[in-house]
């Protein structure tokens, strides 16, 4: 399985969203119901693979299981595939975990975790939560919230909303200007 | 209020009652939360989980939950009370079969818990029988705010509520239905609730969460996405737009078997309650079927004479633990089942004529 090298694009980060179960195909290989879907990126062109669970475990070597939560498998995926180009080595000074460790088991080992790998992390969480990045429910008062959401974030989160909605039509162009709007709102 | 006051009885959310309750099972609402200054459970030291559980457990003792809290200490409860509060759904399986400190508080009718160092160091949970998401929120989030009085929650204004997985990270909530679906399983539209679910990103879960099949027609559909969205969003979209149309395909399909399969769907209810009443072996997987059509049969109105609360007492009552405790010993193999079949025969009998 190939991966698009050096650092992904937003719209490459969100295309990459390559698991989805349906259950209309049937598998390459054999005849069985396709379940595993794999788009890749071979040379710049983009092929697409339909797989049984068995097949795409035989010959991908992928742990599928049969009705895996969407973000499991999300999480599986990019546990294998993220932190290519980061050093291994860096570790936590208060918990001592590295980026490695995280990903064996998929679970941080202290709260200052969250900024010392927030970049590894960000393409995890846009895949696990539809796009979401950015926390818009409750603040804890001693954090001076009162239980009411941030409501000026909501117009971003909307964005990237249509960002999502956009990558998956394909339509890059849009996708593009999206993300500048994006980031325009996030600097201001 | 003790562990064993809670055995010969099923808690608030199997009363068979709230809001669309021929459906909808129960509504949980749960939202993890870790406190700022102590690692994450994966690498917290036995002396500092001490330390943690023995604190948490002051501050929710105190901060009035419910009228009456029991706290169990799972460290040191035998296998069969935890295997008891899994039943329940107080406890996750991973929560009872963990080492080293750790515990659960339980409110009186058993619509709160509070797992203290599960996979984060707290997991609060609401459970309510029906359609209840707004008021489960509103109770759980209150109980939230009573806990953050005392207790310093490790949060970022980016990421929000900080969780041990990030697949929990941001608001932290875990919203679940418990849906009965028989009629989409008789008539094999089964795959309509996946695809629905499948498209508004949730998972669909068996009877105990995380890991479980699907038995006897029970299905829990869960959100997945917990940043980016506030707690209401989530809930709303639950409320609104994924379990009225799944209850729709559910209603259609009753009204399919009621009028044009008629005596099929009548064969399907006497031969699970025949069976009820006359077995003498039987697995807890078997009587969550049986009892799947029997709640069926009585919710359509082809059996009468039967209550839906006992019936809902009975998926409870014949799992392996709260067999084991009602009867006050050890039970395995073909004595357990035979004395669930027993336990069955009486109740639906009545006393004295098995």
């Amino acid at each position: 399985m190939t991966l698009a090298r050096g650092r992904n694009t937003i719209e490459q980060e969100l295309a990459a969203g390559r698991w989805a179960v349906s259950y209309d195909m049937k598998c390459d290989n054999c005849n069985k119901p396709a379940t595993v879907h794999l788009t890749e990126i071979k040379h710049g062109k983009k092929v697409e693979r339909h797989l049984c669970e068995q097949c795409a475990t035989t010959s991908e070597g992928m742990p599928v299981q049969g009705h895996t939560p969407i973000n499991e498998l999300l999480t599986n995926f990019v546990m294998a595939h993220s932190g290519l180009q980061k050093e291994e080595g860096t570790s936590c000074e208060h918990c001592g975990i590295t980026w490695a460790e995280f990903r064996q088991n998929g679970l941080l080992g202290c709260e200052n975790d969250y900024q010392l790998f927030e970049k590894d992390l960000t393409p995890l969480l846009q895949r696990a939560h539809e796009g979401g990045t950015h926390h818009l429910g409750k603040v804890p008062a001693r954090r001076g919230g009162s239980g009411v959401p941030l409501s000026k974030r909501t117009d971003v989160n909307k964005l990237r909303k249509e960002l999502a909605r956009a990558v998956e039509a394909e339509d890059y162009e849009r996708a593009a200007k999206l993300r500048d709007q994006i980031r325009q709102a996030e600097e201001s | 209020m003790k562990l064993s006051d809670l055995t010969n009885r099923a808690g608030e959310w199997l009363r068979g009652s709230g809001p669309m309750s021929e459906i909808v099972i129960s509504s949980r609402i749960r939202l993890a939360r870790n406190i700022s200054g102590y690692p994450f459970l994966t690498r917290i030291s036995r002396h500092e989980r001490q330390a943690l559980e023995k604190r948490v457990r002051e501050v929710v003792l105190n901060a009035q939950i419910s009228p009456q809290t029991l706290y169990v200490d799972l460290e040191t409860a035998p296998e069969i009370d935890r295997a008891l509060l899994v039943e329940r759904h107080l406890i996750s399986k991973p929560h009872a079969t963990a080492e080293g400190a750790r515990g659960v508080a339980i409110g009186e009718d058993e619509s709160v818990s509070i797992m203290v160092n599960e996979e984060d160091h707290l997991r609060l949970q609401v459970l309510r029988s029906g359609l209840q998401l707004e008021e489960a929120w509103e109770q759980i989030n209150e109980i939230d705010d009573k806990l953050e009085a005392k207790l310093d929650f490790a949060f970022h204004p980016r990421f929000g509520y900080l969780t041990a997985c990030p697949t929990n990270v941001g608001t932290g909530i875990r919203v679940s239905v418990m849906l009965h679906l028989p009629a989409l399983k008789l008539t094999g539209e089964i795959e309509k609730v996946f695809r629905a679910a499948k498209e508004m990103r949730l998972a669909v879960r068996g009877l105990y969460g995380e890991g479980t099949e699907a038995t006897g027609d029970f299905y829990q559909i869960s959100n997945q996405t917990t940043l980016g969205k506030t707690e209401d969003e989530i809930i709303s979209d639950f409320k609104h737009l994924v379990i009225p149309k799944i209850i729709d395909y559910e209603h259609h399909a009753r009204r399919t078997l009621l009028n044009d399969r008629t005596v099929a769907l009548d064969d399907k209810v006497s031969r699970s309650l025949g069976i009820l009443r006359t077995a003498r072996l039987m697995t807890s997987e078997e009587v969550l079927f049986l009892l799947s059509h029997l709640r069926m049969g009585i919710n359509l109105g082809r059996v009468k004479e039967m209550d839906i609360r006992m019936v809902n007492e009975l998926f409870l009552l014949t799992q392996p633990a709260h067999l084991q405790k009602l009867q006050g010993r050890k039970l395995e193999g073909d004595v357990r089942r035979a004395a669930r079949a027993d336990f069955i025969r009486q109740k639906l009998n009545g006393s004295g004529n098995s």
